[in-house]
């Protein structure tokens, strides 16, 4: 096993935590977005939808560059980070967190609110005419059945940010250990002729994202809600 | 007697629902009229599921909503148990599990029923361990009923419960509705667009039409009103009366009914003597004389009444209401010629011939 002792493992421990954490947050973060979007007949509700679908049509590199110049110790954003905390968001992973929370929202958000409209209000009316409140009715009967939209959206917002590249070299640069992802290192090794190290960090992303992916389908087949 | 007091003003793009009502919270009352003509609205606003823009809905002594007042108690504050028109139940919970939802929130002491009692009366026992999914149509329903019992409401909403299901199926339920009103003696407000099954359930009528409420009255006051023939389909029209099963005659294949104003007979009932039996007389199968029949007549049931009100006459139409006192309330439909030709007049004596009686419990569309 000399071939793998030749690989450095840091960068793949750096994207599944960096992965991890972003879908965690997200899911907080874009169920509400999400069940605002589903229910919501406000005027705004398209720009909203507009601005979550961003990322999907935008070159990483566009938001990546808003997004350097925004977290950057000059602008907004970073400004108040380091005012608060003395360091710079920037070329750090909680900068790197932000702007994968970022790139990956419409992949979080979209499965959930399709989820939500499914369910409709429909279910929603019924427990509240049986007493429930709104967040009990929330709690014990939407998000149960939209349980499907909540396993798509946290592997979908997991797997999405495990492949992420231009966000995270704009933002994060190539800092062994803190800001240098899986998808940077193969790049590195590509660079450097290392086609060996390139080849298995490549083969391990592509067979780790296939099975996530199987993963979710055969479990949404399986989840025992039956909505019809 | 408590009653819930509405006064809505609901603005639509396309309708408007602007009613004053004062129903009896006793009974079934039933909220009738065409589609659109604001029915399942204005019991989406007494439930809360809808907020009127103008508008005071009070329960008994308890407000549930004042716009004037900025009063607006949501849904689940509210005691109602809500059936809407298909079963909705949750499916990710068994038919315990929804029954046990709205009932496991209510405090022990303030339940007025119990759950074996629900599941009695609606007879459910052995789905309780199934999915919704795994029931019929029917089924679902009766699970739907009781998951809005078992929360215990002041007062039960219920739009349509039967408009999903066939024939043979609405025969089924409707007895379970009826128990509901005779049993639990929880009041019971029923929209309805099929007269049938207000005749069989309804004691309080309350017709809509165009979001305003045209009639209102007891059922048979408003069947038999002479001035509904604008709002009734002339097929329905008629009074409801309520009679005893006095005796069989086996010879004949006939039934002899009693109530407060004489007898009937109809064709043979299966049913003990004693029982009670809710009978429909359509105005057009009443015809008047104004003598005493001295000859024989074909027709079985003749009898006394006194002329209490003549409808409108309208020159455009042969036909007019007569309302007629037999004890109780009865409608006949005559022609404009024989109201000319028999000289009518309140405070008439005449004889009813009545051609034919429905019976409310067998009428199923």
């Amino acid at each position: 096993m000399s071939l793998l002792a030749t690989i450095d493992w840091t960068p793949v421990w750096l994207t599944l935590r960096l992965a991890g954490v972003t879908a965690g947050v997200l899911l907080l973060i874009g169920t509400p977005i999400a069940w605002w979007l589903a229910y919501t007949t406000s005027a705004w509700k398209t720009v909203v939808e507009a601005v979550v679908a961003l990322p999907l049509v935008l070159p990483p590199t566009v938001l990546g560059f808003y997004l350097l110049i925004a977290l950057g110790p000059e602008g907004p954003i970073g400004r108040l980070w380091v005012g608060l905390t003395g360091s710079s968001l920037a070329f750090s992973f909680t900068g790197l967190v932000i702007a994968s929370m970022l790139y990956s929202l419409p992949f979080v958000v979209q499965p959930l609110q399709g989820a939500f409209e499914a369910v409709g209000r429909k279910p929603l009316e019924a427990a509240w005419s049986l007493g429930a409140s709104k967040l009990k009715a929330f709690v014990t009967v939407a998000s149960p059945m939209a349980l499907r939209g909540y396993v798509s959206a946290v592997v979908l917002g997991f797997a999405h940010t495990l492949g992420e590249f231009g966000v995270v070299l704009m933002v994060g640069g190539n800092i062994p250990g803190v800001t240098k992802v899986l998808s940077i290192a193969i790049y590195d090794h590509v660079e450097a002729l290392e086609y060996t190290q390139a080849h298995v960090l490549s083969a391990s992303l592509l067979i780790a994202s296939f099975l996530i992916l199987a993963v979710v389908y055969t479990v949404n087949r399986r989840l025992p809600v039956h909505v019809s | 007697m408590k009653t819930l007091g509405i006064q809505l003003d609901v603005r639509y793009p396309q309708f408007r629902l602007a009613v004053e009502l004062d129903l009896p919270l006793q009974g079934v009352t039933a909220l009738f009229g065409p589609s659109g003509s604001g029915k399942t609205t204005l019991l989406r606003c007494i439930a809360g599921l809808e907020r009127a823009s103008t508008g005071v809905i009070r329960f008994g002594e308890t407000l549930w909503q004042d716009e004037a007042q900025r009063v607006f108690l949501p849904v689940s504050k509210r005691a109602i148990g809500y059936v809407f028109q298909e079963p909705r139940l949750f499916p990710h919970l068994s038919v315990r599990g929804n029954l046990r939802y709205g009932y496991t929130a209510v405090a022990a002491s303030a339940r007025n029923v119990t759950f074996d009692q629900v599941v009695d009366i609606l007879d459910i026992h052995d789905l309780l361990d199934r999915r919704p999914h795994q029931l019929s149509g029917g089924e679902q329903q009766r699970v739907a009923i009781g998951r809005a019992l078992l929360r215990s409401p002041d007062l039960l909403l219920m739009d349509e419960p039967l408009s999903s299901l066939d024939a043979a199926r609405k025969r089924d339920i409707l007895p379970f509705i009826q128990r509901l009103d005779t049993d639990l003696h929880i009041p019971i407000v029923y929209v309805s667009h099929s007269i049938q099954e207000i005749l069989q359930l309804a004691s309080t009528l309350v017709v809509l039409q165009n979001g305003r409420v045209v009639r209102m009255g007891s059922l048979s006051d408003v069947l038999a009103h002479p001035d509904s023939r604008q709002f009734i389909e002339e097929s329905h029209l008629g009074a409801v009366i309520e009679t005893t099963i006095e005796a069989h005659d086996r010879e004949f294949g006939l039934t002899q009914l009693a109530f407060p104003g004489g007898k009937l007979f109809v064709p043979y009932q299966a049913r003990p003597v004693g029982a009670r039996l809710r009978v429909h007389i359509l105005a057009r199968d009443v015809s008047l004389v104004t003598s005493p029949p001295t000859f024989h007549s074909s027709v079985l049931n003749i009898l006394d009444a006194t002329v209490k009100a003549i409808g409108p006459v309208d020159p455009a139409h042969p036909f007019v209401d007569i309302r007629l006192d037999i004890g109780c309330p009865l409608l006949a439909t005559i022609t404009r010629k024989s109201l000319v030709a028999l000289g009518l007049a309140p405070g008439q004596r005449v004889f009813a011939q009545i051609k034919a009686v429905a019976l409310c419990q067998d009428i199923v569309e």
